[in-house]
């Protein structure tokens, strides 16, 4: 395995060390791990994706810091690790989803876009002159076919579907402390308070609603399902929206 | 004489109630010499969606493989089957991807559309050469008995015929549309799709 200094199979990243691993991919999770923690849990009725934002200095205008992205209206994702890997992933993703838009004309399933992805971060992992991304993804989405659904990708290139996850910094704690709160008939209402008491533990600082990001997939009704397109503008129904800083206070409120 | 018309044939699609119904005729010609009285002009893409593809017949085989092509992709790549509305957009955007050399092709698209609650919704659509979609809620008709077609069906279609009803409606429409045209005829097939099944029928027509 790697010395110390990394060795000398930590460089190119297209050459396996002799124990068959691939040392740059295991850098990248390094920095994924040193990222702050963001999670996911999947409800009966929805989705909530959460992150912890926090700024170095006081002086920052926090308001400009994004975490929670919305990719497009069915998808939304959030990330561990580096800010500026995960801007470029989100307008790669924007992008596909507008791409598939313009083929089939709708926005793509959870799991394609995942995918789509996933095969983006895999390249980064034997390209020539390039390192992995160093950010782990949290992505969910609601479609027609798989309803709704909560996927991690990692700098590898691989992913899974959650019924419950968490990366960055805390997700050995995190996703203990979710196993023991998870069960399979838990309501988006209380999904979003154990996200909540999930992030606490091991907070830094103050919880406020300046310090965290929240992104919720709601499963539409079957009346908005029928209704089909929004009048006037011809646009589908979102079923993935962010909650506004008055959202998070209530529910850190409560 | 515009390359449209070269082969000739012409396709026709209804809605009725809870099923849908497709139908082509069979003329494969060269100008004026008529070549074949075989030449099917719809293609079944899903279990419930059928294509018509009149026009240019080198286009018709090379359409349809084309879509075959990105339909298989898709069901492979998604795990899921197209539904009709989905795939009169993947119609489009083949067909708009080649907007300064198009395929010589006017489909039209006939299926049974799969609603969140389980259900099936009547679906009807054409486009034009290059693609620009027509989502219509009687009737849309394509190739160079098209004129003729619109007429007749303007004639005998109603709203909410049983599958029985819109087969017979269907049938009287290509054959009289297409007896009024002379790159047109020589046989037809239909297809009435239901929710449980699809029925073809080979209908004679006359052979002048």
């Amino acid at each position: 395995m790697a010395s110390a200094d990394g060795g000398a199979y930590s460089y190119s990243l297209t050459v396996f060390s002799p124990s068959g691993k691939l040392v740059q991919i295991e850098h990248a999770l390094a920095a994924v791990g040193q990222g702050t923690t963001s999670l996911g849990i999947k409800a009966t009725n929805g989705i909530v994706i959460a992150t912890e934002k926090k700024s170095p200095s006081i002086l920052i205008d926090d308001s400009m810091i994004e975490k929670v992205a919305i990719i497009c209206p069915n998808i939304g994702m959030v990330y561990s690790g580096m800010g500026p890997d995960f801007r470029v992933l989100v307008a790669r993703a924007r992008k596909a989803a507008q791409g598939y838009w313009k083929i089939y004309g709708e926005y793509p399933p959870t799991k394609v876009l995942t995918q789509e992805l996933a095969t983006i971060m895999q390249q980064a992992t034997h390209s020539g002159g390039v390192r992995p991304y160093g950010v782990s993804l949290l992505i969910a989405g609601w479609d027609i076919t798989r309803g709704p659904s909560l996927y991690q990708v990692d700098p590898s290139g691989s992913f899974w579907a959650w019924k419950a996850s968490a990366i960055g910094k805390n997700m050995v704690n995190a996703k203990t402390f979710l196993e023991k709160r998870y069960n399979d008939d838990i309501s988006l209402e209380d999904a979003i308070h154990t996200a909540l008491l999930t992030l606490k533990e091991g907070f830094e600082g103050s919880m406020t609603e300046k310090t965290i990001e929240i992104g919720v997939v709601t499963v539409p009704s079957q009346a908005d399902l029928e209704s089909g397109k929004m009048e006037g503008t011809g646009r589908i129904k979102p079923t993935f929206r962010k909650l506004t800083e008055e959202e998070i206070r209530d529910y850190l409120a409560m | 004489m515009s390359i449209m018309q070269y082969n000739g044939g012409s396709t026709i699609a209804m809605v009725g109630k809870d099923c849908v119904a497709i139908a082509c005729d069979l003329r494969l010609g060269n100008q004026a010499l008529g070549i074949s009285s075989n030449f099917e002009k719809i293609f079944a893409m899903t279990e419930r969606t059928y294509i018509g593809l009149p026009g240019l017949a080198t286009d018709v085989t090379t359409l349809h493989e084309q879509l075959r092509y990105r339909l298989n992709m898709y069901t492979i790549k998604e795990e899921r089957t197209m539904e009709p509305e989905t795939f009169i957009h993947l119609v489009s955007s083949t067909l708009y991807e080649k907007r300064w050399g198009p395929y010589f092709i006017e489909p039209v698209l006939a299926g049974l559309q799969r609603m969140p609650g389980g259900s099936f919704r009547p679906f009807i659509a054409s486009t034009d050469l290059i693609g620009c979609i027509n989502f219509a809620k009687d009737f849309v008709v394509a190739g160079t008995a098209s004129e003729k077609l619109f007429g007749v069906a303007e004639g005998l279609w109603e709203p909410d015929l049983a599958p029985e009803d819109l087969f017979e409606t269907i049938s009287q429409t290509l054959l009289n549309a297409v007896d009024r045209d002379a790159y047109s005829g020589w046989g037809a097939v239909v297809y009435v799709i239901t929710e449980d099944k699809v029925i073809k029928r080979t209908l004679k027509g006359r052979m002048d």
